[in-house]
C-alpha cells in the first residue's frame, strides 16, 4: 500500500476559492483527522480525494498515478459520509448485495453476512428496510458498504454526527480496527475529542489553506489539540 | 473493435442498476400504484367527455387520450426515478462504484421505461374497453409505437431528472423543461397511433412512418443522452 499525497491542490466554485495549495501527504495504516471550522474546504477536500469533484489546480497522487476521476484508483475507495448513502426502501442484505456486485465483489448471501457480522449486526432483520434502522444500525451498514469492496483508502465525512455515546465508541474502535487493517483513513470531523483518542495525523484547515499538519504516532493529547486547534483557527 | 467483454461488463452494471430501481418500487409499489391510477383517472375523464351515447371517438382522439395519458404517468416516474438516489445520498454511493455513467445512465432509463411500459399495459386494455378499438393484429404495431415512445421519453426524461437532482421545485421544473423536448416523439406517437386505429382505412405506410421517425428519435436520444450524464451528474 502506497502513501496519498496531494500537491498543491486548489479548488474554486464560481469565483469562490475553497482551497488554496493544499499539499499533504497520508500513510497507509494511519488515521488522519482533517480538522477546521466550517467552510474551511474540508468537504470539498474529501470530495477531491474521492474523485466526486475535481480540483481547479494541482494534483493527487496515489503511490506513482494520478488520482482523478475516471481513474481505476476509485475502486478502491470507501466512503461513510454523515448520510449512509443507502437506499432507505431496500434491507440491509439488499443494499451490500447490489453494491457488492457493482464492485465486482463476492456478493453472495455467506459475503453479505460476513460483512453483516463485522460491522457488529449479524442478526440484522432481513425484511425491515434500511429506512427503519436506527442512525447507528445505518453508520453501521454503510461502513458494510463502504467496505464491500475491501477498499484501500477510507474516507469518512463527520461519521459520528447524530450518533449516540455508544455509536461513537464503536465508530473509533472501527476507526483502529481499520487502521490496523492497514487502510488509508481519512477523517473529516468537528469531534476533537475524539481526533485525539484516534487520530495519528493531524491537518487542519482555515480558509482553504493547510494552517497545521501534524503527526504523532502516539496520538494527541486532548487539551493540547484544542489549544492547538484554537492557536490554529483562531476560536 | 470493441471488446465484447468490456460490452457485456457495461450491460450488466445497466441491469444492476435497473434491477435495484425494480426491486425498490416492487417493495414501496409507491411509483407504479400512483403511475396507474394517474392514467386511468386520465382515460375515465376523457371517455366521459368523448364517448357520447355509446358512440366510438375517432381514432385521432383515442389516440390522443392513449398518449397524454402516456406523458404524464410517465412524468411521475421521472419524478421519482432520482429523489430516491437523492435520498440518503445513494447517488454518492453509486457514483463512486466503478460502474461507468454510461451503464447507470442505461439501468435507470430502463427501469423507468418498464415502469412506464406496465402502466401502459392497463392503459391499452382500457383503451380497448372504453373506446371499443381494434383488437387485431395491428395492436401489436400499435405495441411497438408506445415501446418505442416509451423509450425516447425515458432516455430524455432521465437526463433533466438528473440534472435537477439537487434543484428546488424539480417537479415543476422537470415538466416545463421536459415537455418542448419530447413534442416529436408525443407526435409521432399520436399520429401513428391514430393511422393505427382508423377502423375503416388503416393507414399502414403512415404508421411505419412514424414508427421509424421514432426509432430515429430513440437513437438520437440515448446517444445524447449517454453522452449528457457524465457532465450532468458528475459537474462539481
Amino acid at each position: 500500500m502506497t502513501a496519498l499525497v496531494l500537491r498543491a491542490v486548489g479548488k474554486i466554485y464560481g469565483g469562490r476559492r475553497a482551497l488554496h495549495d493544499v499539499s499533504a501527504r497520508f500513510e497507509p495504516g494511519r488515521v488522519a483527522a482533517v480538522l477546521g471550522p466550517n467552510g474551511a474546504g474540508k468537504t470539498t477536500m474529501l470530495g477531491i480525494l474521492s474523485t466526486l469533484v475535481s480540483p481547479s489546480s494541482g494534483s493527487v497522487l496515489w503511490g506513482d498515478e494520478p488520482l482523478i476521476r475516471g481513474s481505476a484508483l476509485r475502486a478502491r475507495i470507501g466512503y461513510v459520509g454523515h448520510d449512509p448513502g443507502l437506499y432507505g426502501d431496500l434491507t440491509a442484505r439488499e443494499n451490500l448485495k447490489f453494491f457488492c456486485a457493482l464492485h465486482g465483489a463476492d456478493a453472495s448471501a455467506a459475503r453479505v453476512d460476513r460483512l453483516l457480522a463485522r460491522v457488529g449486526l449479524p442478526d440484522v432483520p432481513s425484511d425491515k428496510p434500511v429506512r427503519t434502522f436506527s442512525r447507528g444500525m445505518m453508520q453501521r451498514v454503510a461502513l458494510a458498504r463502504a467496505l464491500a469492496h475491501d477498499p484501500a483508502l477510507l474516507l469518512f465525512d463527520e461519521p459520528s454526527a447524530a450518533l449516540d455515546p455508544a455509536g461513537a465508541a464503536w465508530l473509533q474502535t472501527e476507526l483502529a480496527a481499520e487502521r490496523t487493517a492497514g487502510r488509508t483513513v481519512l477523517l473529516v470531523t468537528h469531534d476533537l475529542e475524539a481526533t485525539a483518542a484516534i487520530a495519528d495525523q493531524v491537518l487542519i484547515l482555515r480558509r482553504g489553506r493547510v494552517v497545521l499538519d501534524e503527526t504523532r504516532v502516539g496520538g494527541f493529547a486532548p487539551a493540547a489539540l484544542r489549544s492547538a486547534y484554537r492557536e490554529a483557527t483562531g476560536g | 473493435m470493441a471488446d465484447p467483454t468490456a460490452a457485456s461488463g457495461f450491460l450488466r452494471q445497466a441491469l444492476r442498476v435497473a434491477g435495484k430501481d425494480l426491486r425498490i418500487e416492487w417493495h414501496s409499489r409507491e411509483v407504479l400504484a400512483t403511475m396507474t391510477f394517474l392514467a386511468v383517472v386520465i382515460v375515465l375523464i376523457f371517455s366521459f367527455a368523448f364517448v357520447v351515447e355509446g358512440a366510438r371517438p375517432p381514432a385521432p382522439v383515442v389516440s390522443g387520450i392513449l398518449w397524454v395519458a402516456v406523458v404524464v404517468s410517465g412524468t411521475v416516474a421521472l419524478s421519482r426515478a432520482f429523489d430516491r438516489e437523492r435520498e440518503g445520498e445513494a447517488i454518492r454511493s453509486l457514483l463512486l462504484s466503478p460502474a461507468p455513467r454510461g451503464a447507470i445512465y442505461l439501468g435507470k432509463v430502463a427501469a423507468t421505461a418498464a415502469l412506464m411500459l406496465m402502466t401502459e399495459a392497463v392503459l391499452g386494455a382500457l383503451c380497448v374497453l372504453l373506446f371499443a378499438t381494434r383488437t387485431d393484429a395491428l395492436l401489436a404495431r400499435v405495441a411497438l409505437l408506445l415501446i418505442l415512445g416509451t423509450i425516447g421519453f425515458a432516455a430524455v426524461g432521465c437526463i433533466f431528472s438528473a440534472a435537477l437532482l439537487r434543484a428546488r421545485g424539480r417537479d415543476a421544473l422537470l415538466a416545463t423543461l421536459l415537455y418542448p423536448i419530447i413534442v416529436p416523439i408525443v407526435i409521432a406517437g399520436a399520429r401513428g397511433t391514430a393511422q393505427l386505429l382508423d377502423m375503416a382505412a388503416p393507414d399502414m405506410e403512415g404508421a411505419a412512418f412514424w414508427t421509424q421517425f421514432l426509432f430515429a428519435l430513440d437513437i438520437l436520444f440515448v446517444t445524447a443522452g449517454l453522452w449528457a450524464f457524465e457532465p450532468v451528474v458528475g459537474g462539481d
